[in-house]
């Protein structure tokens, strides 16, 4: 202990206080500060490179969750479109068919009449017309066997013989 | 890249060429073992003081004239006002230095008043009696720690500089300066001092590790030089450590040094064991620092004389066996004082962070009640 405080030497002791503290305080300013500083906002940086990173992951997470889901709607509502035209058209085919067989039916229906209507017309005109001819040819018939007096004769011995026989 | 190639080829030169420029002197006057013991004991003894002049070696030429390497420092005393002197006056303690009608003479590397004829009186106990001028030299460690606190100073604000120009981006030594400062930070100033107060401590604990870092290295190159062994650099540092732990001290660090159960018993109670207790408190206000300053002086000085006394084995064997032996066994030793000279550093950094985290501590005085519920609820 004793050869301790021999060799304490005041001077050096003094000496080494103030250069120290004079160190201490340059390099607190001119080193350990900004060097501190820089790390620290380099870190920040970091961590904020980081967050950002992690809320665009989310971001696109969500982005990418939207997309399925417009796209699943787009498909639904395609699907859902194709199946109302798909059975708007069964419904026109079928109308048109349905409007189609009536109104063939119907004109049909009216050809047949009118047919009808027309042969009954043409049967009664036929019959009308050999009544005509029949009264024609008798009339040129009796004017040609009637032409002369045997003829005449003839034909009142035949009537007269008709009538006796009977 | 070439350039620190070239030094450390320098260094590697310079450590291998220690021991040979030492061996040299320690060899110059030699009589028999027993005399060669005594001046291995000596040369230590004064290695592991300051010196008033930078040497690096010193021999016996042929003609048996002491040949010195190295160069002369100013002296600077108050004895009745300041003188200021080359110590190259004093020729290594050989001769008698007059200054302004005053003679000094260096003697075991203290300057001592004298007369004319450099007569030295001694007690019985072969201690000089001479006045001691104060003396506020620039001696051997006052240039180390000059020249380390520039080195300190140039690397860091380099360094600084460069996370300027590079946003923030450590470059060259700072690289390889980065981690250590991170490790201060992270695993030393925060787990002890805490997230809210430890920047207020960063400069202080970050100048002090690199600077014992720096300085025990410089006391592993064959310069000789033992600034951190040297008790007067190690009080100061635990002084200002102690100053900055008290001044910084919070009430609840005072509450915990003066009234340390709190609440917890009545003041009647409190004064039977205050009496012992708190004198015990203060006691380790001091003990604290002391230890700091004693750990760090005894480690590095007793690596110094391991490594000394080994590599002055080689001159008591002078065999076959016995040099590569010791110069072996002090190369051993030498890499663990590389690591000692890194420990040493961390330690005395990692107490400090403790003590100011003792100092800054705050306690939640909420926070108490908090712990004790949920064992009031298992009961």
């Amino acid at each position: 202990m004793e050869k301790l405080i021999n060799e304490f030497s005041i001077g050096l002791f003094f000496w080494q206080i103030v250069l120290f503290v004079l160190l201490l305080l340059l390099l607190r300013k001119f080193a350990w500060k900004p060097i501190l500083r820089a790390v620290n906002e380099r870190e920040q940086g970091i961590r904020s490179a980081l967050a950002a990173a992690e809320d665009a992951k989310k971001e696109m997470q969500n982005v990418s969750a939207d997309s399925e889901r417009l796209l699943q709607q787009a498909r639904a509502e395609r699907e859902a479109l194709l199946k109302e035209a798909r059975e708007i058209k069964d419904k026109m085919i079928a109308d048109a068919r349905a409007q189609a067989q009536a109104e063939g039916d119907k004109i049909v229906r009216q050809a047949q009449e009118s047919i009808e209507g027309e042969k009954k017309a043409a049967i009664a005109d036929i019959k009308n017309q050999v009544a005509s001819f029949s009264v024609e040819i008798a009339e040129k018939v009796l004017q040609a066997q009637l032409e002369n007096k045997d003829r005449q004769l003839k034909l009142v011995d035949q009537l007269v013989d008709d009538i006796k026989l009977r | 890249m070439r350039t620190s190639l070239v030094s450390n080829f320098l260094a590697v030169i310079l450590f291998s060429l220690g021991p040979v420029l030492f061996a040299k002197e320690s060899s110059g006057e030699t009589g028999g073992p027993q005399g060669t013991k005594e001046e291995i004991r000596e040369y230590i003894a004064h290695h592991l003081q300051d010196s008033h002049d930078f040497s690096i070696a010193s021999y016996t030429d042929a003609s048996g004239e002491v040949v010195h390497w190295g160069f002369p420092l100013p002296v600077i005393l108050w004895d009745n006002g300041l003188k200021v002197f080359s110590s190259a006056r004093f020729h290594h303690g050989e001769t008698v230095a007059e200054v302004g009608g005053n003679y000094y003479r260096l003697y075991h590397s203290k300057i001592y008043k004298t007369d004319a004829g450099g007569t030295i009186r001694y007690d019985e106990d072969q201690h000089p009696v001479n006045q001691k001028p104060l003396d506020f030299s620039i001696t051997k460690n006052v240039v180390m720690m000059l020249v380390t606190g520039l080195l300190l100073f140039w690397l860091f604000t380099g360094m600084a500089r460069n996370y300027g120009k590079n946003n923030g981006i450590p470059m060259g030594i700072g690289k390889f300066f980065e981690p250590i400062v991170l490790y201060i930070r992270d695993d030393i100033a925060i787990p002890n001092i805490g997230e809210k107060k430890y920047s207020r401590y960063m400069p202080l604990l970050l100048t002090v590790f690199f600077f014992i870092w720096f300085l025990n290295m410089f006391g592993l190159t064959p310069l000789g030089v033992n600034v951190t062994g040297n008790i007067a650099v190690t009080t100061a540092l635990a002084l200002i450590v102690f100053l900055v732990t008290n001044f910084t001290g919070t009430r609840d660090y005072w509450k915990h040094i003066l009234d340390p159960l709190g609440d917890g018993m009545p003041w009647f109670g409190k004064l039977i064991i205050y009496i012992i207790l708190v004198p015990i408190e203060i006691l380790g206000i001091f003990i604290k620092p002391f230890a700091l300053l004693i750990r760090l002086y005894a480690n590095m000085t007793a690596g110094h004389v391991v490594l000394m006394s080994l590599i002055g084995l080689i001159f008591i064997f002078k065999s076959w066996v016995g040099g590569p032996l010791s110069f072996g066994l002090s190369f051993a030793i030498s890499l663990i004082e590389v690591l000692v000279a890194l420990l040493q550093a961390y330690i005395f950094t990692m107490l400090s962070a403790l003590y100011f985290g003792f100092a800054s501590e705050e306690h939640d005085h909420g926070h108490g009640h908090e712990h004790e519920e949920p064992e009031l609820a298992n009961l």
